[in-house]
């Protein structure tokens, strides 16, 4: 039988961390992740579901944070559910008998590349990298942006706390494009 | 050489000595300095020379309106053309070369341009180069692009990085003058998120540049006060040598700030520029006034300049531009020069004051009523002839001479969104007109309120006014002096060239031939003149000639109006633009999960949109790409190869009703298929044209996984969510893309299922996992999705893994298989065996063809409505005699067939009328070990068997084919159902 061994979106063996200056760029390995979306006239349903399971569902532009499930909204009545990659990477089956019929679940997790960014301050990176305004977004804020022309989910975790979600094929590109902000800004 | 012209006082540092060269040759200036201040000081007037006539120029302004003082800046990659030499920062090391001279500025053999001016005038391109017609392209255009132009580009890379940003405020303030950091200070002690820019390196405006009082500080103390005051503040962003170059929609403003212009080079990792998105809630321009000159015979040597920039030379930067100096002045501003430089040493030797009347300056010889009539002086000025009011003429030595025709307000940031401005007598010149950009105000000399306290004031006003504030700073005490103003646009005596738009060498006579061949227009007067054009947008010389042009219509300056103003206010560096978007880092790549295997074996990439794929793989001593390509075909078809079709898009699809929403979105039926099934999909735009084409497997009762071809993935994906969200909102349907969540490879040939039968945990025999499968299985009891499809015409499979582990899953498959020979083959590969096959890719999926040109007709049921079925079913997409796809092979085994090629009869002439129709693929089949191609040709379903030629004139191939049906290879699939 095959024993397959993992690659990080970076290609290597292990998460890459990367600091410069005050930042520091942390690869996010460690989390499984799936889409929620709420089957047709279903969303009552699918709420009542979700709490029972612990699975919060944040209004528009939020994530909210849970243990094991933490998630941020994408779309009307789509949610990104995040939780343990270690205890919960059949996220999918997991979600599926916690939410049964109520939502559509789609695996996630290696769509995306999840970078943690950490600053004292990330307004003056982001600013250089996205037209969203940081500085003036409550702890919390989750959005879809664009970054040198890829598609990124933002979750603001505080003044120098974020996570990006970006394309997984991209990672490279993406990577680049932060630290050369990094050291265009610092 | 010394600092001949240096004198007491002014805001440069003293302590520190920056040398600096230019045309080669050294100087000294100081921090502070503008390259225009330091040459200046050191005695260097003539700093270029004109566009067309390439007469010696020198600075006429001291800061962005510069039309003539344009050098060439730094050497090498960073060689920058066109640098206004007044706004410039001197730094250690600059070197400035002057521009648009042969063999050097003293003397230029192109000057013999100005003798022949009487030839070069308005209209003179129009007019000379008509006739021979053929001339123009081959002959008088080289040319003249040879003559013409300012400066030149290095053919070297620039070797520095560009930034693009975005801000967001409350209140973004145009301009840090007196205006500018009033609205700033009221703004900023409210507690709002002001960003206060400026074009300057330092802020302040005309206070740094004059001599009054602004509460009990001087006016540049006062200004850097505020400024410290200011950057105390969290809540302020200053932005210094940051020009807000436009408006646009929505209250978005975009403004270019030179991070590094005022270093030798950037700071390693540093960009040299950045251009910034700003996004405000409200906006203040207080971008001030520029001062206008009067046209006057020869009013264009070195050494003639704006009156305010003589005053700004002497009380900003400590230089006096003459030895002995006159001011040229209609107005009383000009006045205050006068006193200025006399106050501080300079021998002011006469005011030629226009106006009759009125006080006369102490201490000075001012002539009320008086013009200057013309100059002279070769190089530089010597001298100027003065008409006095009694008709005497007077000529008067000297070196320098002020001239202000009065200030136009820089109204441009207002009128981007085309509102014209209004011309205000009462200060002879154009305001902001009505209709400025939502959220924009205007205040202080922008706004035509021309003293210190009214800026101060219209300053505060207008962030009261833009931010509903309910608390304001008390205002300085300033000078409030009234504008006292006669117009006189240009001066009546003299028979010589006066002057309009210096750097385009537009003259009063330039103007009268417009006027006197019908281009009275402003707009048109622009174009036949170039009054306005390049990179000053005639700041200091439009206003002048349109006013002429009324003089000239007899129509009122109002009826006669301004030119639209566009942005950028000043010219912004086509790599600004194009910031990290270039060479490398022109876009963002994909990867795909094979991609780190693929480089290790030294494979070939090709771009397929961001994606960069595996071309193919050379083997030790393949030498040239058609070897590792057939050997990849022949090895697959032999045995098995493994392709990485991650690229491919994927689609979730699921809901209640994602088979009744697949129905409407494919021309065929799925609604129908099994779970654990796949099936071809055709897609069809709304006009009936295939819009794309894949493989969907149903993969439960209510979930499915669409596939779609590379370059489609995301059209499809936002088609499908259009008709999700806008056409059948009621469906219970649910989208999301996966294609980057599983490494997808295709596995090919007859070892393929003994190949996947060694890592795969599953029974996947014939008889266990049929043709068209598709199921959930397990790679060593890693969740993973097996589909028994085919592109190649062989026994083919396509297993996907979680992507992180799809590198690992292609080294365990060549492992494991390696009984079996594996290769893995690349697009090209790809592209020979779905030709052989005779499938359809983007040769054929070219947005002009149906299911029935692909012979794919069948497929579009007419037992169910669809997306395209109606109108694909039109008269003239269902002609029995259109295209259809054929194979195509040549006679001669030998021949070359080439993509693009035309089907024509035998013996018919090579002309539309008789074109069959044309080759869409074609490659070398080394099965067949022949070209073979596919195309479309009209009634081509009824010409199988036939032979035809195909002609293609580029290439100058004319080749005799045979018309073959497109399945070329293994046409009763016997191989893919094995």
């Amino acid at each position: 039988m095959a024993s397959l061994q993992p690659l990080t979106a970076l290609g290597r063996r292990e998460a890459t961390t990367v600091t410069h200056g005050p930042l520091t760029i942390s690869e996010r390995t460690d989390v499984a992740l799936a889409s929620v979306a709420a089957r047709n006239g279903r969303a009552a349903d699918l709420a009542k579901a979700a709490q029972k399971a612990d699975v919060p569902l944040p209004g528009p532009a939020s994530h909210q944070q849970g243990t094991p499930y933490s998630a941020f909204w994408t779309a009307p009545e789509m949610w990104f559910v995040e939780a343990p990659y270690a205890s919960h990477e059949l996220i999918v089956d997991l979600l599926k008998s916690a939410l049964a019929d109520t939502a559509s679940i789609t695996e996630q997790t290696d769509a995306w590349v999840a970078f943690d960014l950490s600053a004292h301050d990330l307004t003056r990176l982001l600013e250089r990298l996205c037209n969203v305004d940081f500085a003036a977004r409550p702890t919390g804020y989750a959005t879809r942006t664009v970054m040198e022309h890829l598609g990124v989910y933002l979750i603001k975790h505080g003044p120098g706390a974020a996570r990006l979600y970006g394309p997984r094929s991209s990672a490279e590109s993406l990577l680049h494009a932060i630290e050369t902000a990094a050291h265009s800004v610092w | 050489m010394t600092q001949s012209h240096r004198i007491e006082g002014g805001q440069i540092d003293r302590t520190k000595t920056l040398r600096f060269t230019f045309d080669g040759i050294p100087y000294q200036g100081h921090p502070g300095d503008t390259l225009a201040s330091a040459l200046l000081a050191n005695g260097v007037r003539l700093m270029g020379r004109s566009f067309k006539y390439h007469r010696p120029r020198g600075p006429i302004s001291s800061g962005s309106e510069e039309p003539n003082a344009l050098v060439e800046l730094r050497t090498g990659g960073r060689q920058e053309p066109n640098t206004r030499a007044t706004v410039a920062e001197l730094y250690e090391g600059l070197t400035a070369n002057s521009q648009n001279r042969w063999p050097s500025l003293r003397f230029d053999a192109m000057g013999v341009n100005d003798k022949l001016s009487t030839f070069f005038a308005a209209g003179f391109y129009y007019k000379t180069f008509m006739w021979p017609k053929s001339f123009w392209e081959k002959l008088y255009e080289p040319i003249i692009r040879r003559a013409a132009g300012l400066g030149s580009v290095t053919r070297e890379e620039d070797p520095d990085g560009y930034d693009k940003g975005f801000l967001h405020c409350d209140l973004l303030i145009i301009g840090a003058g007196p205006t500018g950091l009033m609205a700033g200070l009221t703004a900023g002690r409210a507690g709002k998120r002001v960003i206060l820019a400026d074009e300057d390196f330092r802020m302040g405006g005309r206070l740094n540049a004059e001599t009054y009082a602004v509460g009990d500080a001087q006016g540049a103390d006062w200004a850097a006060a505020t400024v410290a005051e200011l950057s105390s503040m969290p809540n302020v962003r200053l932005m210094t040598r940051t020009t807000v170059v436009g408006a646009f929609d929505h209250g978005i403003y975009s403004a270019v700030e030179r991070v590094s212009d005022h270093l030798l080079t950037p700071a390693k990792g540093k960009p040299r520029q950045i251009l910034w998105r700003i996004y405000t809630g409200r906006a203040i321009l207080a971008g001030g006034a520029t001062e206008r000159p009067i046209a006057f015979e020869n009013n264009d040597r070195p050494g003639i300049m704006l009156a305010g920039a003589l005053r700004a030379y002497a009380n900003r930067w400590g230089v006096k531009v003459g030895e002995r100096v006159a001011v040229f002045t209609n107005n009383d501003d000009g006045l205050r020069t006068a006193k200025d430089l006399q106050s501080r040493g300079v021998d002011v030797v006469a005011v030629i004051d226009s106006r009759e009347g009125g006080d006369l300056l102490p201490g000075i010889r001012h002539l009320r009523g008086a013009e200057v009539i013309d100059t002279s002086g070769k190089l530089g000025l010597t001298s100027i002839t003065v008409r006095q009011l009694n008709g005497r003429s007077e000529t008067i030595a000297v070196d320098a001479l002020g001239v202000s025709g009065g200030w136009n307000p820089n109204v441009n940031i207002h009128s981007h969104h085309r509102s014209r401005p209004v011309y205000d007598p009462a200060i002879a010149a154009f305001v902001p007109g009505k209709d400025g950009p939502p959220g924009l105000l205007v205040a202080g000399a922008a706004a035509g309120q021309m003293s210190t306290h009214a800026a101060l004031k219209t300053g505060r006003d207008a962030a009261i006014a833009a931010l509903d504030l309910t608390t304001a700073p008390e205002l300085p005490q300033a000078e409030d002096a009234p504008v006292g103003i006669t117009p006189l646009w240009h001066v009546a005596h003299g028979k010589g060239r006066a002057w309009i738009d210096l750097q385009n060498d537009v003259t009063v006579k330039d103007v009268k031939l417009a006027k006197q061949e019908n281009f009275t227009s402003v707009e048109h007067l622009k174009r036949y003149t170039t009054l306005g054009m390049a990179t000053d947008q005639g700041k200091t010389g439009n206003v002048i000639g349109l006013a002429i042009m009324a003089e000239l219509t007899g129509r009122s300056i109002p009826e006669t109006g301004t030119t639209i103003y566009r942005p950028p206010y000043t010219p912004v560096a086509m790599g600004t633009l194009a910031g990290r978007s270039r060479g490398r880092e022109f876009k963002p790549f994909r990867l795909t999960p094979s991609h780190h295997w693929a480089k290790e074996q030294g494979a070939i990439f090709v771009e397929v949109g961001n994606w960069l794929r595996t071309q193919w793989v050379p083997k030790p001593g393949e030498t040239e790409w058609r070897q590792s390509v057939d050997r990849e075909v022949l090895a697959t078809r032999k045995s098995v190869g493994i392709c990485d079709v991650t690229t491919l898009g994927k689609i979730d699809i699921q809901g209640t009703d994602a088979g009744a929403f697949l129905d409407r979105v494919y021309a065929n039926t799925f609604s129908t298929l099994a779970v654990g099934k796949c099936r071809y999909g055709l897609m069809l735009r709304e006009d009936g044209i295939v819009f794309d084409d894949g493989t969907t497997a149903r993969m439960g009762e209510n979930e499915y996984v669409m596939t779609t071809t590379t370059a489609n993935a995301v059209a499809v994906f936002r088609h499908l969510e259009f008709c999700r969200q806008v056409l059948w909102p009621e469906m219970d349907v649910q989208l999301i893309s996966t294609t980057e969540a599983w490494a997808q490879f295709s596995v090919a040939g007859p070892n393929a299922r003994k190949l996947l039968e060694k890592v795969v945990d599953q029974d996947i025999s014939d008889a266990a996992f049929p043709y068209m499968g598709a199921a959930n299985i397990t790679v060593g009891g890693l969740r993973a999705r097996l589909f028994r499809i085919s592109f190649s015409g062989e026994l083919a499979y396509e297993i996907a893994v979680p992507t992180r582990y799809g590198d690992a899953l292609l080294r365990e498959m060549l492992a494991r298989g390696a009984e079996f020979d594996p290769i893995v083959y690349g697009t090209e590969a790809l592209g020979v065996m779905r030709i052989e096959k005779g499938h359809v890719a983007g040769g054929e999926l070219n947005g002009q063809s149906t299911a029935l040109n692909m012979g794919l007709g069948k497929m579009v049921s007419k037992k169910k409505d669809s997306i395209g079925m109606v109108l694909s079913q039109r008269e003239g997409l269902t002609d029995e005699n259109g295209y259809r796809l054929v194979g195509v092979k040549p006679v001669d085994p030998q021949a070359k067939l080439t993509a693009g090629s035309h089907f024509l009869e035998k013996g018919a002439a090579p002309v539309a009328a008789n074109d069959g129709g044309w080759l869409t693929s074609k490659v070398y089949s080394p099965h067949l070990g022949h070209d073979i191609a596919l195309g479309y040709l009209k009634g081509g379903d009824k010409k199988i068997g036939q032979r035809m030629r195909i002609v293609n004139l580029l290439a100058g191939l004319d080749t005799e084919v045979e018309i073959i049906s497109p399945h070329m290879f293994d046409p009763e699939g016997e191989r893919l159902r094995g």
